[in-house]
């Protein structure tokens, strides 16, 4: 097996970049990941959805090590997750997450917060650094806005800043943890707008989400969890139009109404 | 709708007249008409109490006479105008600081460092010191008019000028101290009075804000090793009196050291003010940490920033300034414990030197003006801190965003 591991940092399109065999996670007794079995490809956008509490946030954080899986195996662009926390640097240095509440650093302006990680982790000098976060913040749509503070922007404005800063690292994959759930209606498409175009430029994304058009335009396959466990795994047309389970049937049926 | 109500109104004129404004906050019952009349009753006769008793009975001279010990303590005559030197140093300094940090908190230290430097002045003038005292100390008010107006036209960087404070202070150290030859050693010992009181409360301020915040990061490290000591070492300190802990330091520290070692009482009286504070340092700390939200952390983490990093860039500029209205008024207690190194280690800061004062038999019965005197004296330093306090809180928008 292990022979045929590629080595570190060399994933091509359509090879297996993040890979994660029987992974188990106890919060005390709670048993809430239960053996999940999901090998991601180069460029593949996997939309996850499931009821709350079935363990998706759990799931993907698992990927950066935001939290520690306890059983089964992670690998992340054939780096294996441990606790060894050179493995822990190297593997968030390719893996941006984007966070539910956006979680921008509140002392900071919105191109701060793009620099940050790219002059402190990657030793950037600081005119790269604040060339690259301008460009990526026109990227989002919002340059404009650069030398204002996160309590200054709307919500959708935010998240896209903290979309910016994820990217700043230039990473391999993308996390997304309910992206849109804390944004007001007309903003939500603002943020799918610019996950859209990260799609179609060949990011490898895992994304939570309950934006169904989003899923079915853009994602090449959707994992339905439930308690802990992955239902039924599928692309988006199997889901919608023909899902084989009577669980994802009926939580489809709950969402789209 | 009427016309009026489609147009966009100034508002509406709510200032008072000044009578009005007499009969809204003074008299506007009969009750509260007593009570003004009755403090304003009071308050004229105590100030012409204390007024007369200050014009015609007190004896300032206990204070003019004296001044060279108040200020310096038994830091020899001869050898004053190094602490002078220390003083124009600081005032150049100061003045520099307040055109780089734009933020009005150094502006207003170094403010009030001039103003008490005039104030100083006006006594020196009257006192043993002379004319010469006053006018070096007026120069030094000169200075930091003339150090702010040049650095307000370069280009200072604020970490040249956080060297240069750097090196200030440790030249400022060898000029008090001495090295011998044309620089004779002055033992600290004999420093004393409101010099010592300085530079205590400075010392403590300086050492004690890192160690606390560390203290604070170590109560709450994954390591159990660390966080058992910073615990049991905040909950001890903070349940023993900082007179136990001077007298302490004066007769354990010489145990700990090895006997031909010996630690001046100065250093062993910083050493126990700074250990002292930085325990409550870092209980206000914590409570600043406390609430910063756990997506913070994640947020650090997830751009690839380590631990210190996310410590450093991330949570402590964002949990001191929530606690910067707790320090200074734990630095202004601070600035007047050290009033207690006299009694816990045998050093004369100001209120010893008064009280040395007071023991000459010349003196007998003057405690009232040496003890308004050293009040009015802390009364500035505290008023100072805290007006700063004020300064930086608006700056950082504490209580905002
Ligand atoms: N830090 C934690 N400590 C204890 N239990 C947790 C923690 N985080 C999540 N859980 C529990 O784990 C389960 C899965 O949570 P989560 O992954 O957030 O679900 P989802 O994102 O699908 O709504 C829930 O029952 C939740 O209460
Ligand atoms: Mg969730």
């Amino acid at each position: 097996m292990g022979d045929q591991e590629p080595a570190p940092g060399t994933a091509m399109a359509g090879d297996e970049i993040i890979v994660c065999r029987d992974v188990h996670k106890w919060f005390g007794q709670h048993h809430v990941l239960r053996g999940i079995d999901l090998t991601v490809r180069t460029g593949e956008v996997v939309v996850i959805f499931g009821p709350s509490g079935s363990g998706k946030s759990t799931f993907i954080r698992t990927i950066n090590r935001l939290e520690e899986h306890q059983r089964g195996q992670i690998i992340v662009d054939g780096i294996e997750l441990s606790d060894d926390l050179r493995n822990i640097a190297a593997i968030r240095s390719e893996i941006g997450m984007v966070f539910q509440s956006f979680n921008l650093f509140p002392h900071l302006t919105a191109l701060q917060n793009v620099t940050l990680a790219p002059i402190k982790v990657r030793h950037w000098a600081r005119d790269r650094a604040e060339h690259e976060a301008m460009e990526l913040l026109t990227r989002v749509g919002i340059p404009e806005q650069a030398h204002k503070y996160p309590a200054q922007l709307s919500g959708g404005q935010q998240q896209r800043v903290a979309l910016a800063r994820a990217l700043a690292m230039q990473p391999k994959i993308m996390l997304f943890d309910e992206p849109t759930s804390a944004l007001d209606p007309e903003m939500i498409s603002e943020v799918l707008d610019v996950m859209r175009e990260l799609a179609q430029s060949g990011m490898t994304m895992l994304c939570v989400t309950h934006e169904m058009g989003f899923a079915r335009a853009v994602c090449s396959r959707m994992a339905f969890f439930d308690q802990g466990q992955i239902v039924e795994l599928g692309p988006p047309w199997q889901i919608f139009d023909a899902p084989k389970h009577e669980r994802t049937k009926r939580f489809l049926s709950q969402i789209l109404h | 709708m009427t016309a009026e109500g489609e147009r966009w109104l100034p508002p509406p004129d709510m200032s008072l007249g000044r009578r009005a404004w007499l009969r809204q906050n003074l008299f506007n019952s009969w009750w509260s008409s007593v009570v003004t009349v009755a403090l304003g009753a009071l308050l004229l006769w105590a100030t012409v109490r204390i007024g007369a008793w200050a014009i015609s009975e007190a004896r300032w001279g206990v204070v003019t006479a004296n001044l060279r010990l108040f200020l310096v303590g038994l830091y020899p005559a001869d050898q004053v105008w190094r602490v002078w030197l220390g003083l124009t140093g600081l005032s150049v300094l100061g003045g520099v600081a307040a055109a780089v940090y734009r933020g009005g908190a150094v502006r207003t230290l170094a403010f009030w460092l001039a103003a008490s430097q005039v104030l100083l002045a006006g006594l020196a003038a009257v006192s043993e010191l002379g004319l010469v005292a006053a006018l070096a100390l007026l120069l030094n008010v000169g200075a930091t008019w003339a150090a702010w107006a040049a650095a307000r036209r370069l280009p200072i960087a604020g970490r040249a000028l956080a060297a240069a404070w750097l090196v200030y202070l440790v030249l400022a150290l060898i000029l008090l101290a001495g090295v011998g030859g044309p620089l004779p050693v002055v033992g600290t010992n004999v420093w004393g009075g409101l010099l010592l009181t300085f530079l205590l409360a400075v010392a403590g301020i300086i050492l004690s804000f890192p160690i606390g915040v560390l203290l604070a990061l170590g109560r709450r490290s994954d390591l159990p090793a660390v966080r058992v000591f910073s615990t049991a070492f905040i909950e001890v300190v903070r349940g023993v009196p900082l007179v136990t802990i001077l007298f302490m330091a004066a007769i354990m520290l010489p145990l700990f050291l090895p006997g031909e070692i010996r630690v001046e009482h100065v250093i062993r009286a910083t050493a126990g003010i700074t250990l002292f504070s930085a325990a409550y340092v870092a209980e206000n700390v914590r409570g600043g940490l406390q609430a910063i939200p756990s997506g913070q952390y994640e947020a650090a983490h997830a751009i690839g920033l380590n631990a210190v990093q996310t410590n450093l860039h991330i949570i402590l500029p964002q949990a001191l300034r929530s606690v910067i209205p707790a320090n200074v008024g734990l630095f202004i207690s601070l600035l007047k414990d050290t009033t207690l190194v006299t009694i816990g280690a045998g050093l004369l800061e100001i209120l010893g030197i008064g009280r040395a004062v007071l023991a000459q038999p010349e003196w007998f019965g003057a405690q009232m003006e040496v003890y308004l005197f050293i009040a009015a004296v802390f009364f500035v330093l505290s008023y100072t801190l805290s007006q700063a306090s004020y300064r930086l809180e608006a700056a950082l928008g504490v209580g905002k965003r």
